[in-house]
């Protein structure tokens, strides 16, 4: 009444003309019931708090996902470089062997000449002879592990070398009598030398020069390109000769394109072999990317920026939770309003129907039934609609009871009787002036219910049962915790969304309960 | 009393009834894929039958090839007859598989409801003897916190913080990996260690319910007319508290405590799942996405008797605790 004290010393201080009568109404301020809840509401100031989280919720939800530069399962990628075997490499210690043209050098011919090439003091004057199956065959040190092999009569059979000749161009062979020639000059250090009338020079390094030209190259190492299709050109070999020399681990190239590659050097001691890998770049999805400027809350496994999934993924549980509400309140007003308003076998009836769904293990069959949708493989959408409709469906027994046990004491009271003197049908009777006296419950309770439907359902998406791929859901997003490398190393893949998910329940909750006090007539504060 | 209790039961009998016929008839309307993989992989077995009498066998054998109804009549009778079939799942007799898990649950279940009656009793006391300060604001907005817990996005934190921050526990399972060496005792201790993050876990998402029902009792009791009486005579405040209005309290909290005395048997199907418990929770889980019908049949309606007992076990306690109650 302060108020209105407040109010009176107020106009008689200012001496306004407006003196109401004692008895008019305008002189109280009266507040509709409607207001009364609203300012008993707002005087809780945890409600209130709900309330804005409640706000927040529905901003960031409904605004959040308009707002958003991304869409919600808009992936995106990143450049990884990944390596890849691409070379081998191995220095040469084993003699190998060319045939000259139209000759055979059989194996055992080979063999011969390592046994005879093993010993120097078999030579004389760089020639020394060995016999099989009764044919001479003499053997000439032409240079350094450089050997050619004759017959008596002074005809090649073949070459025997440890350098390796190898042309420049792609897909070319070179001939005997000039890989002949060219050995023979690399191994004894001279530096030109002639096959068939034309000129080559040849450099320490080994690069042989048709006329200034590149034309063959001469090492110890044999070199070969892991995919066949790969030529690996001169210069790489000539680069990558000379990393290995230096004992090198990683090197640059830039190939003929004018891309540069890194190039990464294992040698493996067991095999006496390097193997070189590429490093490419390849386009891979950004996942697990950790927060930065483009997305606050990083990606998650697929790539997908988090923070937008959470906005549409708060969409999803909010709607969810309302229109399994709203299914679960509409069977239940008309379940309850007609077992309250009857009574007798209707109400025995719809009561005994009440019990046994209560007694239905609800989160199994919903499990069951996720599970035979995973196996049917119902699509993501349409698994949606199934998923509110049972969860609806399995939810209106508790609004039936509560609406029930209200009517039954309501409809003993005096306006009931009055509609019914006034003739009212009965079903306006029950839709029209027994459920609008039920709706402060109603209101609490489905307030309620929204929190803990969204939790249900994110329970069942948070075991794959629930809300599928691509749609976002707070449970789907959390169910990748069930990897514990998430649960360790990405908690922004979890956290944000399991803290999303039990402020809003919670402030549903505090909004419930702050609901049920203001609706309360007998609250005193 | 007698006949009250009689009355009960029967009306248990017949929404059990009721009951399993819906859920026998849920699960026979699913595409029964899991008879035809077995058959073909019996089929193929050296020197077996052929598929289709493989596939007759066993629908016969779990009444598959009768009408929803008739079917459900023999499985019924089964049922009551103690014959609840071989899970598929685990390809042992249901009963073997359930008596080897159920006990795990049963005991977790019995810690938690310790630790959360003495917990969550006293507090919901102290917030209603001292509504509107700001220790029951705490404990309210507390209870209401853990109520909107998601149970597996809170395990996810202990785990994230117990056992990968600061190492106090292995994130799973139930035994450490030098279980077996160790002796009888210190198995015994192993255990416990094991069971310590899903037993915080289990009574903190089920204290905020009890908290609340607890104050909402004792606010209604301690606004009570003899309440009033008692302090107008000059009763000390804590004999009004402890004496009058607690013992007052107890009534629907009796009640409430003993109507969940069965679901000591339900499992957490969370809780276990996550620490990898072999529990009922965890198995009835796996049954059930397996689409193990005779260990999915078994275990609802297993639920639906827990639930019904539960129930039962309220209303008559509800009865015989009240003095004021009469049963009509």
């Amino acid at each position: 009444m302060s108020d209105n004290l407040d109010k009176k010393t107020n106009t008689a201080a200012s001496g306004e003309e407006q003196q109401y009568s004692l008895n008019d109404d305008r002189r109280v301020k009266v507040l509709s019931p409607g207001a009364m809840v609203a300012k008993r509401f707002f005087r809780n100031r945890i409600a209130v708090v709900g309330l804005c989280i409640l706000a927040f919720m529905f901003i960031f939800s409904f605004i959040g996902g308009i707002v958003s530069p991304y869409r919600e399962s808009e992936q995106f990628y990143r450049t990884d470089i990944l390596n890849k075997e691409f070379a081998g490499a191995a220095k040469n210690e084993e003699f190998r062997y060319m045939s000259a043209d139209g000759q055979k050098f059989s194996s055992i011919l080979q063999a011969q000449l390592v046994l005879v090439a093993k010993k120097a003091e078999n030579f004389t004057d760089g020639v020394a002879h060995f016999t099989y199956s009764g044919v001479n065959y003499n053997v000439y040190n032409e240079g350094t592990d450089f050997y050619r092999v004759t017959l008596e009569d002074g005809t090649d059979i073949g070459i025997a070398y440890k350098d390796i000749a190898s042309s420049s161009r792609k897909g070319e062979n070179l001939s005997y009598e000039f890989v002949y020639n060219a050995l023979k000059a690399y191994t004894n250090g001279e530096s030109s030398f002639r096959v068939g009338g034309v000129a080559y020079t040849i450099d320490q390094d080994g690069s042989v020069l048709k006329g200034g030209e590149d034309y063959a190259f001469i090492n110890r190492y044999i070199i070969n390109a892991i995919s066949p299709d790969i030529f690996l050109s001169r210069a790489f070999q000539e680069e990558l000769v000379e990393e290995l020399e230096k004992g090198a681990e990683k090197f640059l190239f830039t190939d003929e394109d004018g891309v540069e590659h890194e190039y990464i050097i294992e040698y493996k001691p067991s095999v006496k072999q390097w193997s070189i890998r590429q490093g490419t770049e390849s386009r891979v999805y950004d996942t697990y990317a950790f927060p930065s400027k483009d997305h606050w809350l990083g990606t998650d496994r697929n790539g997908m920026d988090m923070l937008t999934r959470l906005m549409y993924g708060g969409r999803v549980s909010l709607i969810i939770g309302f229109i399994v509400e709203a299914i679960a309140t509409f069977l239940g007003i008309i379940m309850g309003g007609l077992s309250g308003y009857f009574g007798k076998w209707v109400d025995m009836l719809i009561m005994r129907i009440v019990d046994i769904f209560y007694c239905i293990p609800s989160m199994p069959i919903i499990i069951i039934l996720g599970a035979a949708m995973d196996a049917m493989q119902v699509a993501p959408k349409i698994r949606m609609v199934y998923l509110m409709l049972i969860l609806g469906f399995l939810g209106w027994p508790g609004m039936a009871r509560l609406i029930r046990g209200q009517i039954l004491s309501l409809r003993e009271q005096e306006f009931m009787t009055a509609t019914e003197a006034g003739g009212i049908s009965v079903s306006r009777r029950i839709f029209k002036h027994l459920v609008p006296n039920v709706i402060p419950q109603i209101i609490v309770s489905v307030t309620m219910g929204v929190g803990g439907t969204i939790i249900t359902e994110a329970s069942l998406s948070f075991l794959g049962l629930g809300v599928k791929y691509p749609f976002a859901s707070w449970g789907n997003i959390i169910n990748d915790v069930n990897n514990f490398n998430v649960l360790t190393s990405y908690w922004f893949i979890w956290i944000p969304a399991g803290t999303l998910l039990l402020l809003t329940v919670l402030a549903f909750n505090l909004v419930g309960d702050g609901l049920r006090d203001a609706f309360d007539p007998k609250m005193k504060r | 009393m007698g006949k009250y209790i009689i009355k009960r039961l029967l009306l248990a009998v017949v929404i059990f009834f009721f009951v399993m016929l819906i859920v026998y008839a849920l699960l026979r309307c699913l595409p029964s894929s899991y008879v035809e993989n077995i058959a073909r992989a019996k089929s193929q077995l050296p020197g077996s039958k052929s598929y289709q009498e493989w596939l007759d066998q066993l629908n016969a054998m779990y009444g598959l090839d009768k009408g929803i109804f008739a079917g459900y009549i023999s499985w019924l009778g089964q049922f009551f007859t103690g014959q609840f079939g071989e899970s598929w799942n685990y390809a042992v007799p249901v009963i073997d598989k359930f008596n080897e898990v159920i006990w795990i649950s049963f005991w977790m279940g019995l810690i938690t409801m310790f630790f959360e009656l003495i917990i969550a009793i006293p507090l919901g006391i102290i917030a209603a003897t001292k509504q509107y300060s700001k220790t029951d604001y705490t404990i309210s907005i507390l209870a209401l916190a853990f109520i909107s817990l998601p149970t597996f996005f809170f395990i996810a934190l202990l785990q994230l913080v117990f056992s990968v921050k600061l190492g106090w526990f292995d994130p799973f399972g139930l035994i450490g990996r030098n279980h077996l060496q160790l002796d009888s005792f210190h198995q015994f201790l192993d255990i416990c260690h094991h069971l310590v993050l899903p037993i915080v876990t289990l009574v903190i998402i089920s204290i905020g319910g009890l908290m609340r029902y607890t104050r909402t009792n004792m606010l209604e009791v301690l606004n009570a007319d003899y309440i009033r009486t008692a302090r107008a005579k000059g009763v000390s405040e804590h004999k009004v508290i402890y004496y009058h209005a607690f013992r007052n309290t107890l009534i629907p909290l009796v009640t409430i405590v003993g109507g969940s005395l069965p679901s000591l048997f339900s499992g957490a199907l969370f809780t276990e799942t996550m620490f990898k418990i072999n529990g009922i929770g965890y198995t009835s889980y796996q049954c059930m996405i397996a689409g193990d019908i005779p260990f999915s049949m078994f275990y609802l309606a297993f639920m639906a008797i827990l639930t019904l007992l539960g129930n039962l076990i309220a209303d008559i306690l509800y009865a015989v605790v009240d003095p004021r109650v009469r049963i009509a």
